[in-house]
């Protein structure tokens, strides 16, 4: 409690913002470890269920027993303060999971890719999804135990990404390195916003 | 990365599927909420004074979803509280607005809201971890 309030006894408790971010990236990049590592709580899973008859659907009426299936989303939690916190949100690793991202995407922050060098690829379907819908994200190359190193101007070339898009090098195992490339990210949100860079 | 074929199955189920469910059984099979699009962070709260547990007509998923929600939580939480998945929350949640038990407070898109002051919270908040 850093803070005084001064409406507490005016109005009933007033609702806090959530703001959302995206952990992207290829299957077994670190996404789970990453929110893991950051989430306040042990990190929770939450599901959507996915239907054959797909999103378009209305009703189920009279199929009620039809099985289905679910697809598991990670998120976990970052109190700022009593009227602000983070969510972080990892992505459904698969493509025919879009239509989920697209829900997950809706009005974030931002999100995070985070690549391993030696499946740069697999982070290639996460950059364009954020590319192509203007949300603002920065590039995490995991650095795993043994992992290949490369310089990061040869895999910023390698990913092809836009000069402004940062690009860090973490350890998605290690709070203090998920929090940095998440601070990352804040700072290119202010800056694309043309608003001064926040110093913390 | 999948060796085996899914075979003449369900085009959803192969193993990173999860597991086959019959969730909206809870709803009676309605999937869409009356109030569409509750985003998953935004946050749910009981109105004042409200006892679901005198009220007929609601499962027990209801009243829980009330009781979680005497003090706001967002969404996602409530669903993974109840361990049900998103979508049939947010049909509950549908008929707990009806009734008057609830309201939802959708967050502004972050395009309109994270001012600079917010932005600038974050980051002190993300430093201080």
């Amino acid at each position: 409690m850093d803070s005084v309030r001064f409406d507490r006894q005016a109005a009933p408790a007033p609702v806090p913002l959530a703001l959302k971010i995206l952990i992207a990236g290829g299957f077994g990049a670190g996404k789970t470890t990453l929110v893991s590592a950051l989430s306040e709580v042990r990190p929770l899973q939450t599901e959507e269920v996915l239907t054959g008859a797909g999103v378009g659907t209305d009703d189920l009426f009279g199929v009620e027993g039809k099985s289905t299936t679910t697809v598991a989303m990670d998120f976990g939690r970052i109190t700022i303060n009593e009227d602000l916190q983070v969510y972080l949100f990892g992505t459904p690793g698969q493509d025919r999971f879009w239509f989920l991202w697209d829900e997950l995407a809706f009005g974030a922050l931002g999100a995070v890719v985070l690549a391993d060098t030696r499946r740069l690829a697999d982070s290639f379907p996460s950059i364009d999804y954020f590319e192509q819908r203007g949300i603002p994200f920065v590039v995490g190359v995991n650095c795993f135990d043994g992992a290949r190193w490369f310089s990061l101007a040869a895999v910023r070339d390698a990913l092809d990404l836009d000069p402004d898009v940062p690009l860090v090098l973490c350890d998605a195992r290690d709070r203090q390195s998920g929090k940095l490339v998440l601070i990352e990210l804040v700072e290119h949100v202010a800056r694309q916003r043309g608003e001064p860079v926040p110093v913390g | 990365m999948r060796t085996e074929s899914p075979g003449p199955q369900h085009e959803w189920l192969d193993a990173a599927a999860g597991p086959v469910v019959r969730p909206y059984t809870l709803t009676g099979g309605r999937v869409r909420p009356p109030v569409d699009g509750f985003d998953l962070v935004a946050f749910v709260l009981a109105t004042p004074a409200t006892d679901a547990a005198g009220l007929p007509g609601l499962q027990p998923e209801h009243r829980r979803l009330v009781e979680l929600a005497r003090t706001p939580a967002v969404l996602a939480d409530l669903a993974a509280g109840l361990d049900l998945a998103v979508g049939v929350v947010r049909v509950l949640l549908g008929d707990l607005i009806a009734r008057g038990l609830v309201t939802v407070h959708q967050p502004p898109a972050a395009v309109h809201l994270p001012d600079d002051n917010i932005l600038k919270a974050v980051v002190s908040g993300l430093r201080a971890l």
